[in-house]
Protein backbone atom coordinates (compact mmCIF):
# COMPACT_ATOMS: atom_id res chain seq x y z
CA UNK A 1 0.00 0.00 0.00
CA UNK A 2 1.22 3.48 -0.76
CA UNK A 3 1.56 5.97 2.12
CA UNK A 4 -1.37 7.90 0.63
CA UNK A 5 -3.61 4.84 0.78
CA UNK A 6 -2.62 4.15 4.39
CA UNK A 7 -3.36 7.76 5.33
CA UNK A 8 -6.69 7.58 3.49
CA UNK A 9 -7.81 4.49 5.38
CA UNK A 10 -6.60 5.80 8.75
CA UNK A 11 -8.34 9.17 8.45
CA UNK A 12 -11.37 7.81 6.60
CA UNK A 13 -11.78 5.32 9.45
CA UNK A 14 -11.34 8.08 12.02
CA UNK A 15 -14.03 10.14 10.30
CA UNK A 16 -16.48 7.23 10.35
CA UNK A 17 -15.66 6.37 13.98
CA UNK A 18 -16.02 10.01 14.98
CA UNK A 19 -19.38 10.24 13.23
CA UNK A 20 -20.62 7.08 14.98
CA UNK A 21 -19.36 8.34 18.33
CA UNK A 22 -21.13 11.64 17.69
CA UNK A 23 -24.49 9.86 17.57
CA UNK A 24 -23.83 7.29 20.28
CA UNK A 25 -22.38 9.59 22.95
CA UNK A 26 -24.88 10.82 25.49
CA UNK A 27 -23.07 13.94 26.57
CA UNK A 28 -23.27 16.95 24.20
CA UNK A 29 -19.60 17.93 24.77
CA UNK A 30 -18.41 14.48 23.74
CA UNK A 31 -20.61 14.64 20.66
CA UNK A 32 -19.21 18.08 19.78
CA UNK A 33 -15.64 16.80 20.18
CA UNK A 34 -16.43 13.83 17.93
CA UNK A 35 -17.73 16.24 15.31
CA UNK A 36 -14.44 18.17 15.51
CA UNK A 37 -12.61 14.88 14.93
CA UNK A 38 -14.78 14.27 11.85
CA UNK A 39 -14.02 17.77 10.52
CA UNK A 40 -10.28 17.36 11.06
CA UNK A 41 -10.25 13.93 9.38
CA UNK A 42 -12.16 15.36 6.42
CA UNK A 43 -9.55 18.11 6.17
CA UNK A 44 -6.83 15.45 5.91
CA UNK A 45 -8.83 13.68 3.17
CA UNK A 46 -9.04 16.97 1.24
CA UNK A 47 -5.30 17.32 1.70
CA UNK A 48 -4.79 13.85 0.19
CA UNK A 49 -6.81 14.98 -2.84
CA UNK A 50 -4.39 17.90 -3.24
CA UNK A 51 -6.87 20.58 -2.16
CA UNK A 52 -4.65 22.27 0.41
CA UNK A 53 -6.66 25.48 0.49
CA UNK A 54 -9.98 23.71 1.08
CA UNK A 55 -8.37 21.61 3.81
CA UNK A 56 -7.07 24.66 5.67
CA UNK A 57 -10.38 26.50 5.30
CA UNK A 58 -12.20 23.39 6.54
CA UNK A 59 -10.16 23.46 9.75
CA UNK A 60 -10.31 27.25 10.21
CA UNK A 61 -14.03 27.66 9.55
CA UNK A 62 -15.60 24.45 10.85
CA UNK A 63 -13.23 23.19 13.53
CA UNK A 64 -11.86 26.60 14.52
CA UNK A 65 -14.95 28.81 14.46
CA UNK A 66 -18.28 27.03 14.17
CA UNK A 67 -17.50 24.21 16.58
CA UNK A 68 -16.07 26.71 19.08
CA UNK A 69 -19.53 28.32 19.10
CA UNK A 70 -21.12 24.88 19.63
CA UNK A 71 -18.84 24.14 22.56
CA UNK A 72 -19.39 27.66 23.90
CA UNK A 73 -23.16 27.26 23.88
CA UNK A 74 -23.00 23.78 25.46
CA UNK A 75 -20.78 25.15 28.21
CA UNK A 76 -22.91 28.27 28.70
CA UNK A 77 -26.14 26.28 29.04
CA UNK A 78 -24.32 23.63 31.07
CA UNK A 79 -26.22 20.96 29.14
CA UNK A 80 -26.28 17.65 30.98
CA UNK A 81 -26.46 14.11 29.67
CA UNK A 82 -29.29 13.28 27.34
CA UNK A 83 -31.85 10.70 28.23
CA UNK A 84 -32.31 7.75 25.94
CA UNK A 85 -35.88 7.39 24.70
CA UNK A 86 -37.49 4.88 22.41
CA UNK A 87 -38.01 5.75 18.77
CA UNK A 88 -40.97 8.01 18.20
CA UNK A 89 -43.67 6.83 15.81
CA UNK A 90 -42.58 9.27 13.07
CA UNK A 91 -39.00 8.12 13.38
CA UNK A 92 -39.99 4.46 13.29
CA UNK A 93 -42.29 4.54 10.26
CA UNK A 94 -40.81 7.45 8.27
CA UNK A 95 -37.25 8.07 9.43
CA UNK A 96 -35.81 4.58 9.36
CA UNK A 97 -37.11 3.64 5.87
CA UNK A 98 -36.05 7.02 4.42
CA UNK A 99 -32.61 6.67 5.99
CA UNK A 100 -32.30 3.21 4.50
CA UNK A 101 -33.38 4.55 1.12
CA UNK A 102 -30.71 7.25 1.27
CA UNK A 103 -28.09 4.64 2.10
CA UNK A 104 -29.14 2.46 -0.86
CA UNK A 105 -29.13 5.50 -3.10
CA UNK A 106 -25.58 6.43 -2.02
CA UNK A 107 -24.37 2.88 -2.46
CA UNK A 108 -25.91 2.76 -5.93
CA UNK A 109 -24.28 6.04 -6.92
CA UNK A 110 -20.89 4.98 -5.63
CA UNK A 111 -20.88 1.54 -7.28
CA UNK A 112 -22.92 1.81 -10.46
CA UNK A 113 -24.40 5.25 -10.94
CA UNK A 114 -21.74 7.84 -11.67
CA UNK A 115 -18.87 7.12 -14.01
CA UNK A 116 -15.63 6.89 -12.09
CA UNK A 117 -14.10 10.30 -12.43
CA UNK A 118 -10.43 10.55 -11.68
CA UNK A 119 -9.56 13.63 -9.67
CA UNK A 120 -6.54 15.46 -10.96
CA UNK A 121 -4.69 16.19 -7.74
CA UNK A 122 -2.38 18.76 -9.34
CA UNK A 123 -5.18 21.02 -10.44
CA UNK A 124 -5.59 22.91 -7.19
CA UNK A 125 -2.18 22.57 -5.56
CA UNK A 126 -0.93 25.98 -4.51
CA UNK A 127 -3.42 27.73 -6.76
CA UNK A 128 -5.87 29.49 -4.51
CA UNK A 129 -6.81 31.74 -7.43
CA UNK A 130 -8.61 28.82 -9.11
CA UNK A 131 -10.96 28.48 -6.15
CA UNK A 132 -11.74 32.18 -6.38
CA UNK A 133 -12.30 32.01 -10.12
CA UNK A 134 -14.73 29.10 -9.78
CA UNK A 135 -16.52 30.83 -6.92
CA UNK A 136 -16.90 34.24 -8.57
CA UNK A 137 -17.33 33.24 -12.22
CA UNK A 138 -18.92 29.82 -12.68
CA UNK A 139 -20.78 29.62 -9.37
CA UNK A 140 -21.45 33.28 -8.70
CA UNK A 141 -25.23 32.89 -8.44
CA UNK A 142 -25.21 30.13 -5.79
CA UNK A 143 -22.48 32.04 -3.97
CA UNK A 144 -24.50 35.26 -3.82
CA UNK A 145 -27.69 33.39 -2.90
CA UNK A 146 -25.86 31.74 0.01
CA UNK A 147 -24.62 35.15 1.15
CA UNK A 148 -28.18 36.50 1.17
CA UNK A 149 -29.36 33.42 3.04
CA UNK A 150 -26.70 33.93 5.71
CA UNK A 151 -27.58 37.64 5.93
CA UNK A 152 -31.23 36.75 6.52
CA UNK A 153 -30.18 34.28 9.21
CA UNK A 154 -28.11 36.97 10.94
CA UNK A 155 -31.03 39.43 10.81
CA UNK A 156 -33.33 36.75 12.20
CA UNK A 157 -30.94 36.06 15.06
CA UNK A 158 -30.75 39.76 15.92
CA UNK A 159 -34.55 40.12 15.86
CA UNK A 160 -34.96 37.08 18.13
CA UNK A 161 -32.27 38.31 20.51
CA UNK A 162 -33.81 41.82 20.69
CA UNK A 163 -37.20 40.36 21.59
CA UNK A 164 -35.69 38.82 24.71
CA UNK A 165 -34.27 42.09 26.00
CA UNK B 1 16.55 -1.13 9.70
CA UNK B 2 19.76 0.49 8.43
CA UNK B 3 18.62 -0.14 4.85
CA UNK B 4 15.38 1.58 5.55
CA UNK B 5 17.16 4.57 7.09
CA UNK B 6 19.55 5.00 4.17
CA UNK B 7 16.57 4.58 1.84
CA UNK B 8 14.66 7.48 3.38
CA UNK B 9 17.22 10.24 3.99
CA UNK B 10 14.60 13.00 3.70
CA UNK B 11 12.51 11.43 6.47
CA UNK B 12 15.57 11.08 8.70
CA UNK B 13 16.57 14.71 8.15
CA UNK B 14 13.03 15.84 8.98
CA UNK B 15 12.94 13.85 12.21
CA UNK B 16 16.32 15.26 13.16
CA UNK B 17 15.09 18.79 12.43
CA UNK B 18 11.98 18.22 14.56
CA UNK B 19 14.09 17.03 17.51
CA UNK B 20 16.50 19.96 17.26
CA UNK B 21 13.62 22.42 16.81
CA UNK B 22 11.72 21.04 19.82
CA UNK B 23 14.83 21.30 21.99
CA UNK B 24 15.54 24.86 20.88
CA UNK B 25 11.93 25.97 21.19
CA UNK B 26 11.40 24.51 24.66
CA UNK B 27 14.64 26.08 25.87
CA UNK B 28 13.61 29.38 24.31
CA UNK B 29 10.22 29.10 26.05
CA UNK B 30 11.90 28.48 29.41
CA UNK B 31 14.16 31.49 28.95
CA UNK B 32 11.30 33.64 27.67
CA UNK B 33 9.73 33.11 31.11
CA UNK B 34 12.98 34.23 32.73
CA UNK B 35 13.21 37.22 30.37
CA UNK B 36 9.63 38.21 31.12
CA UNK B 37 10.02 37.96 34.89
CA UNK B 38 13.26 39.94 34.75
CA UNK B 39 11.86 42.63 32.46
CA UNK B 40 8.58 43.05 34.36
CA UNK B 41 10.58 43.25 37.58
CA UNK B 42 12.78 46.02 36.21
CA UNK B 43 9.73 47.88 34.87
CA UNK B 44 8.30 47.73 38.40
CA UNK B 45 11.64 48.65 40.09
CA UNK B 46 12.29 45.16 41.45
CA UNK B 47 15.17 42.74 40.88
CA UNK B 48 13.26 39.70 39.70
CA UNK B 49 14.80 36.21 39.93
CA UNK B 50 18.28 36.62 41.43
CA UNK B 51 19.01 33.61 43.64
CA UNK B 52 19.39 30.62 41.33
CA UNK B 53 22.56 31.18 39.36
CA UNK B 54 23.95 34.56 38.31
CA UNK B 55 21.06 36.99 37.67
CA UNK B 56 18.70 34.06 38.14
CA UNK B 57 19.90 32.50 34.88
CA UNK B 58 19.28 28.96 36.17
CA UNK B 59 15.78 29.81 37.43
CA UNK B 60 14.04 28.14 34.41
CA UNK B 61 15.87 24.90 35.23
CA UNK B 62 14.79 25.09 38.88
CA UNK B 63 11.20 25.87 37.80
CA UNK B 64 11.18 22.91 35.45
CA UNK B 65 12.41 20.51 38.15
CA UNK B 66 9.85 21.89 40.57
CA UNK B 67 7.02 21.28 38.08
CA UNK B 68 8.10 17.65 37.74
CA UNK B 69 8.36 16.93 41.46
CA UNK B 70 5.19 18.67 42.65
CA UNK B 71 2.30 16.45 43.64
CA UNK B 72 -0.05 15.84 40.75
CA UNK B 73 -3.55 16.37 42.11
CA UNK B 74 -6.65 15.39 40.19
CA UNK B 75 -9.87 15.96 42.05
CA UNK B 76 -12.51 13.27 41.86
CA UNK B 77 -15.07 15.89 40.94
CA UNK B 78 -13.86 16.45 37.37
CA UNK B 79 -16.65 16.18 34.82
CA UNK B 80 -14.76 13.89 32.48
CA UNK B 81 -11.32 12.45 33.16
CA UNK B 82 -10.61 12.01 29.46
CA UNK B 83 -11.30 15.65 28.59
CA UNK B 84 -9.56 16.88 31.74
CA UNK B 85 -6.38 15.09 30.65
CA UNK B 86 -6.84 15.90 26.96
CA UNK B 87 -6.91 19.67 27.51
CA UNK B 88 -3.26 20.33 28.54
CA UNK B 89 -2.03 17.77 26.01
CA UNK B 90 -3.97 19.52 23.23
CA UNK B 91 -2.69 22.92 24.37
CA UNK B 92 0.98 22.03 24.16
CA UNK B 93 0.66 19.98 20.94
CA UNK B 94 -1.14 22.69 19.00
CA UNK B 95 1.15 25.43 20.29
CA UNK B 96 4.27 23.54 19.17
CA UNK B 97 2.75 22.37 15.87
CA UNK B 98 2.47 25.90 14.48
CA UNK B 99 6.26 26.31 14.46
CA UNK B 100 6.61 23.44 11.97
CA UNK B 101 6.07 25.68 8.93
CA UNK B 102 8.08 28.72 10.05
CA UNK B 103 11.07 29.36 7.74
CA UNK B 104 14.00 30.81 9.70
CA UNK B 105 16.25 31.69 6.79
CA UNK B 106 16.81 31.39 3.05
CA UNK B 107 19.91 29.23 3.51
CA UNK B 108 20.09 25.57 2.56
CA UNK B 109 22.29 22.80 3.86
CA UNK B 110 23.16 19.29 2.79
CA UNK B 111 22.72 16.36 5.17
CA UNK B 112 22.74 12.61 4.41
CA UNK B 113 22.75 13.48 0.71
CA UNK B 114 19.53 15.51 0.72
CA UNK B 115 19.29 19.26 0.51
CA UNK B 116 17.02 20.93 2.97
CA UNK B 117 16.37 24.39 4.35
CA UNK B 118 15.98 26.08 7.70
CA UNK B 119 12.41 24.93 8.23
CA UNK B 120 10.67 21.68 9.11
CA UNK B 121 8.02 21.76 6.39
CA UNK B 122 7.66 24.10 3.43
CA UNK B 123 3.99 24.06 2.44
CA UNK B 124 2.09 26.22 -0.01
CA UNK B 125 -0.45 27.37 2.54
CA UNK B 126 1.83 28.19 5.47
CA UNK B 127 -0.20 31.22 6.58
CA UNK B 128 -3.45 29.25 6.63
CA UNK B 129 -1.77 26.35 8.45
CA UNK B 130 -0.64 28.59 11.29
CA UNK B 131 -4.05 30.31 11.47
CA UNK B 132 -5.82 26.92 11.51
CA UNK B 133 -3.61 25.46 14.23
CA UNK B 134 -3.81 28.53 16.46
CA UNK B 135 -7.58 28.72 15.99
CA UNK B 136 -7.85 25.20 17.41
CA UNK B 137 -5.94 26.27 20.53
CA UNK B 138 -9.11 27.67 22.08
CA UNK B 139 -10.43 24.14 22.69
CA UNK B 140 -7.72 23.37 25.20
CA UNK B 141 -8.73 26.38 27.30
CA UNK B 142 -12.48 25.89 26.89
CA UNK B 143 -12.30 22.17 27.67
CA UNK B 144 -9.97 22.68 30.63
CA UNK B 145 -12.44 25.19 32.04
CA UNK B 146 -15.42 22.96 31.47
CA UNK B 147 -13.99 19.63 32.63
CA UNK B 148 -12.62 21.05 35.90
CA UNK B 149 -16.23 21.24 37.15
CA UNK B 150 -15.53 24.33 39.19
CA UNK B 151 -16.82 27.90 38.99
CA UNK B 152 -13.71 29.93 38.23
CA UNK B 153 -12.29 27.68 35.51
CA UNK B 154 -15.70 27.55 33.81
CA UNK B 155 -15.96 31.34 33.72
CA UNK B 156 -12.38 31.50 32.43
CA UNK B 157 -13.13 28.97 29.69
CA UNK B 158 -16.28 30.81 28.62
CA UNK B 159 -14.51 34.16 28.50
CA UNK B 160 -11.70 32.62 26.50
CA UNK B 161 -14.03 31.13 23.86
CA UNK B 162 -15.88 34.42 23.41
CA UNK B 163 -12.63 36.38 23.22
CA UNK B 164 -10.97 34.01 20.75
CA UNK B 165 -13.96 34.04 18.39
CA UNK B 166 -14.08 37.84 18.48
CA UNK B 167 -10.41 38.52 17.91
CA UNK B 168 -9.86 35.76 15.37
CA UNK B 169 -11.98 37.72 12.91
CA UNK B 170 -9.79 40.81 13.18
CA UNK B 171 -6.67 38.63 13.04
CA UNK B 172 -7.71 36.87 9.83
CA UNK B 173 -8.98 40.02 8.13
CA UNK B 174 -5.76 41.90 8.81
CA UNK B 175 -3.75 39.10 7.15
CA UNK B 176 -5.74 39.47 3.91
CA UNK B 177 -4.17 42.85 3.08
CA UNK B 178 -0.70 41.31 3.25
CA UNK B 179 -1.78 38.32 1.15
CA UNK B 180 -3.15 40.69 -1.53
CA UNK B 181 0.18 42.53 -1.74
CA UNK B 182 2.29 39.38 -1.53
CA UNK B 183 0.13 37.35 -3.91
CA UNK B 184 0.83 34.05 -2.17
CA UNK B 185 -0.06 31.93 0.84
CA UNK B 186 3.45 30.50 1.17
CA UNK B 187 5.48 32.04 3.98
CA UNK B 188 8.70 31.87 1.96
CA UNK B 189 7.15 33.63 -1.02
CA UNK B 190 5.61 36.28 1.22
CA UNK B 191 9.05 37.06 2.64
CA UNK B 192 10.58 37.08 -0.84
CA UNK B 193 7.94 39.62 -1.92
CA UNK B 194 9.26 42.04 0.71
CA UNK B 195 12.84 42.13 -0.64
CA UNK B 196 14.36 45.41 -1.82
CA UNK B 197 14.35 49.00 -0.60
CA UNK B 198 12.39 52.15 -1.41
CA UNK B 199 14.79 54.89 -2.46
CA UNK B 200 17.65 52.59 -1.56
CA UNK B 201 17.08 53.09 2.19
CA UNK B 202 13.64 52.11 3.49
CA UNK B 203 13.08 48.34 3.33
CA UNK B 204 10.04 47.25 1.27
CA UNK B 205 8.42 45.53 4.22
CA UNK B 206 4.65 45.20 4.38
CA UNK B 207 4.84 47.10 7.67
CA UNK B 208 4.76 50.44 5.81
CA UNK B 209 1.98 49.96 3.21
CA UNK B 210 -0.02 47.80 5.65
CA UNK B 211 0.54 49.72 8.87
CA UNK B 212 -3.15 49.59 9.85
CA UNK B 213 -3.18 45.82 9.31
CA UNK B 214 0.02 45.54 11.37
CA UNK B 215 -1.56 47.28 14.35
CA UNK B 216 -4.75 45.17 14.07
CA UNK B 217 -2.76 41.97 13.72
CA UNK B 218 -0.43 42.71 16.60
CA UNK B 219 -3.26 43.63 18.98
CA UNK B 220 -5.34 40.61 17.99
CA UNK B 221 -2.44 38.21 18.33
CA UNK B 222 -1.76 39.50 21.85
CA UNK B 223 -5.46 38.87 22.53
CA UNK B 224 -5.29 35.39 20.98
CA UNK B 225 -2.35 34.55 23.24
CA UNK B 226 -4.52 35.53 26.25
CA UNK B 227 -1.99 37.99 27.57
CA UNK B 228 -2.40 41.25 29.40
CA UNK B 229 -4.28 43.50 28.70
CA UNK B 230 -6.47 40.71 27.30
CA UNK B 231 -5.88 38.03 29.95
CA UNK B 232 -9.49 37.90 31.20
CA UNK B 233 -9.57 34.07 30.90
CA UNK B 234 -7.05 33.87 33.74
CA UNK B 235 -7.60 37.20 35.47
CA UNK B 236 -6.00 36.37 38.82
CA UNK B 237 -7.74 39.12 40.77
CA UNK B 238 -11.19 37.76 39.91
CA UNK B 239 -10.83 34.13 38.85
CA UNK B 240 -7.96 32.80 41.04
CA UNK B 241 -6.07 31.41 38.01
CA UNK B 242 -8.88 31.14 35.47
CA UNK B 243 -9.09 28.05 33.32
CA UNK B 244 -6.10 26.27 34.86
CA UNK B 245 -7.08 26.73 38.51
CA UNK B 246 -7.66 22.98 39.00
CA UNK B 247 -4.45 21.86 37.28
CA UNK B 248 -1.24 21.13 39.12
CA UNK B 249 2.28 19.90 38.56
CA UNK B 250 3.32 19.03 35.00
CA UNK B 251 -0.21 19.48 33.63
CA UNK B 252 -0.10 23.10 34.73
CA UNK B 253 3.36 23.41 33.21
CA UNK B 254 1.95 22.24 29.87
CA UNK B 255 -0.49 25.16 29.81
CA UNK B 256 2.39 27.41 30.76
CA UNK B 257 4.58 26.12 27.91
CA UNK B 258 1.66 26.46 25.48
CA UNK B 259 1.09 30.09 26.43
CA UNK B 260 4.69 31.06 25.84
CA UNK B 261 4.93 28.99 22.65
CA UNK B 262 1.89 30.96 21.41
CA UNK B 263 3.83 34.11 22.17
CA UNK B 264 6.66 32.87 19.97
CA UNK B 265 4.29 31.85 17.18
CA UNK B 266 2.66 35.27 17.24
CA UNK B 267 6.06 36.98 17.07
CA UNK B 268 7.20 34.69 14.24
CA UNK B 269 4.05 35.44 12.25
CA UNK B 270 4.31 39.22 12.72
CA UNK B 271 7.98 39.03 11.69
CA UNK B 272 7.15 37.08 8.53
CA UNK B 273 4.07 39.04 7.48
CA UNK B 274 5.11 42.60 8.31
CA UNK B 275 8.81 42.82 9.12
CA UNK B 276 10.30 41.01 6.14
CA UNK B 277 11.15 37.73 7.93
CA UNK B 278 14.80 36.89 7.49
CA UNK B 279 15.57 39.94 5.29
CA UNK B 280 18.11 42.43 6.58
CA UNK B 281 16.75 45.97 7.10
CA UNK B 282 19.87 47.36 5.43
CA UNK B 283 20.64 47.47 1.68
CA UNK B 284 23.34 45.15 0.37
CA UNK B 285 25.21 47.80 -1.57
CA UNK B 286 28.03 50.23 -0.77
CA UNK B 287 29.03 50.92 2.80
CA UNK B 288 25.88 49.08 3.98
CA UNK B 289 27.62 45.78 3.17
CA UNK B 290 29.48 46.21 6.48
CA UNK B 291 26.20 45.26 8.25
CA UNK B 292 26.97 41.75 7.04
CA UNK B 293 29.30 41.46 10.02
CA UNK B 294 26.63 42.36 12.56
CA UNK B 295 26.04 38.76 13.79
CA UNK B 296 29.64 38.23 15.06
CA UNK B 297 29.77 41.81 16.40
CA UNK B 298 26.53 41.35 18.37
CA UNK B 299 27.72 37.96 19.69
CA UNK B 300 31.02 39.53 20.80
CA UNK B 301 29.06 42.37 22.45
CA UNK B 302 27.02 39.83 24.40
CA UNK B 303 30.26 38.14 25.43
CA UNK B 304 31.48 41.46 26.85
CA UNK B 305 28.27 41.77 28.88
CA UNK B 306 28.90 38.31 30.36
CA UNK B 307 32.58 39.10 31.06
CA UNK B 308 31.47 42.15 33.07
CA UNK B 309 29.69 39.72 35.38
CA UNK B 310 32.99 37.93 36.04
CA UNK B 311 34.27 40.99 37.87
CA UNK B 312 31.03 42.13 39.47
CA UNK B 313 29.32 39.08 40.94
CA UNK B 314 29.95 37.96 44.49
CA UNK B 315 29.92 34.17 44.36
CA UNK B 316 32.83 32.36 42.73
CA UNK B 317 30.78 29.82 40.75
CA UNK B 318 28.57 32.60 39.39
CA UNK B 319 31.72 34.32 38.13
CA UNK B 320 33.00 31.09 36.59
CA UNK B 321 29.67 30.43 34.85
CA UNK B 322 29.55 33.92 33.38
CA UNK B 323 33.15 33.53 32.19
CA UNK B 324 32.45 30.20 30.50
CA UNK B 325 29.32 31.53 28.72
CA UNK B 326 31.29 34.63 27.66
CA UNK B 327 34.13 32.51 26.26
CA UNK B 328 31.61 30.33 24.42
CA UNK B 329 29.99 33.38 22.80
CA UNK B 330 33.42 34.76 21.88
CA UNK B 331 34.30 31.44 20.26
CA UNK B 332 31.07 31.56 18.23
CA UNK B 333 31.88 35.11 17.10
CA UNK B 334 35.38 34.02 16.06
CA UNK B 335 34.02 31.01 14.17
CA UNK B 336 31.57 33.26 12.27
CA UNK B 337 34.41 35.60 11.28
CA UNK B 338 36.65 32.73 10.22
CA UNK B 339 34.02 30.92 8.11
CA UNK B 340 32.40 33.20 5.49
CA UNK B 341 30.06 30.39 4.38
CA UNK B 342 28.75 30.00 7.94
CA UNK B 343 28.33 33.78 8.24
CA UNK B 344 26.21 33.67 5.09
CA UNK B 345 23.90 30.97 6.48
CA UNK B 346 23.57 32.77 9.82
CA UNK B 347 22.39 36.07 8.28
CA UNK B 348 18.77 34.90 7.83
CA UNK B 349 18.21 33.41 11.30
CA UNK B 350 20.06 36.36 12.87
CA UNK B 351 17.63 38.95 11.53
CA UNK B 352 14.62 36.68 11.94
CA UNK B 353 15.34 35.96 15.59
CA UNK B 354 16.41 39.56 16.20
CA UNK B 355 13.03 40.84 15.02
CA UNK B 356 11.25 38.13 17.00
CA UNK B 357 13.13 39.14 20.15
CA UNK B 358 12.16 42.78 19.58
CA UNK B 359 8.47 41.83 19.26
CA UNK B 360 8.71 39.62 22.35
CA UNK B 361 10.17 42.58 24.22
CA UNK B 362 7.26 44.76 23.05
CA UNK B 363 4.68 42.19 24.20
CA UNK B 364 6.25 41.95 27.65
CA UNK B 365 6.53 45.74 27.75
CA UNK B 366 2.80 45.99 27.02
CA UNK B 367 2.12 43.55 29.84
CA UNK B 368 4.20 45.62 32.22
CA UNK B 369 2.51 48.86 31.24
CA UNK B 370 -1.20 48.40 30.57
CA UNK B 371 -3.98 47.48 33.00
CA UNK B 372 -6.48 44.76 32.18
CA UNK B 373 -9.55 45.52 30.05
CA UNK B 374 -13.02 45.26 31.48
CA UNK B 375 -15.02 42.52 29.73
CA UNK B 376 -17.42 44.88 27.92
CA UNK B 377 -14.50 47.10 26.85
CA UNK B 378 -12.78 44.02 25.43
CA UNK B 379 -15.82 43.05 23.35
CA UNK B 380 -16.53 46.62 22.22
CA UNK B 381 -12.90 47.15 21.20
CA UNK B 382 -12.82 43.91 19.22
CA UNK B 383 -16.16 44.18 17.42
CA UNK B 384 -16.65 47.94 17.10
CA UNK B 385 -13.10 49.01 16.37
CA UNK B 386 -10.69 46.25 15.28
CA UNK B 387 -13.02 44.29 12.97
CA UNK B 388 -14.37 47.33 11.04
CA UNK B 389 -10.88 48.80 10.68
CA UNK B 390 -9.48 45.48 9.44
CA UNK B 391 -12.34 45.07 6.92
CA UNK B 392 -11.86 48.65 5.71
CA UNK B 393 -8.17 47.92 5.25
CA UNK B 394 -9.01 44.89 3.10
CA UNK B 395 -11.38 46.96 0.91
CA UNK B 396 -8.92 49.83 0.44
CA UNK B 397 -6.00 47.49 -0.25
CA UNK B 398 -7.94 45.45 -2.81
CA UNK B 399 -9.00 48.62 -4.65
CA UNK B 400 -5.42 49.88 -4.71
CA UNK B 401 -4.07 46.52 -5.89
CA UNK B 402 -6.73 46.31 -8.63
CA UNK B 403 -6.03 49.92 -9.64
CA UNK B 404 -2.34 49.20 -10.03
CA UNK B 405 -3.28 46.22 -12.18
CA UNK B 406 -1.34 43.76 -10.10
CA UNK B 407 -4.26 41.57 -9.13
Amino acid sequence: MTPEAILFFVFGGLAVLGALNLILQRHPIHSALSLILVMASLAVLYLLLGAEFIAAIQVIVYAGAIMVLFVFVIMLLNAGEEERTNLSRTAKYLGVPLGGLLLIELAYLVYWGSPHTVVQPDRFVGRTGLVGELLFKDFVLPFELTSILILIAILGAIVLAKKEL
Amino acid sequence: MTDWITGHPALLVTILKIVVMLFLLLTAVAYAVWFERKLIAHIQSRWGPYRVGPHGLLQPLADGLKFFFKEDIMLGTVTSRFIYLLAPFLAVTLALLAVAVVPFGPGEFSLFGTRSGLYIADINIGVLFILAVTSLGVYSIALAGWSSNSKYPLIGGLRSSAQMISYELALTFSVIGVLLLGGSLSLRELIAAQAGHWGGVVPRWFLFPQFVAFVCFFVSSVAEANRLPFDLPEAETELVAGFHTEYSSIKFAMFFIAEYAHLFTASFLVTILFLGGWLSPFPETGAWAATHFLPPVVTAGLAVVFFRGVFRLREMWHRALMGVIGLGLLAVAGLLLAQPALLEVVQGPFWFLGKTALLLFCMIWIRGTLPRFRYDQLMAFGWKFLVPVAVLNVVVTSFLVAWQGRG
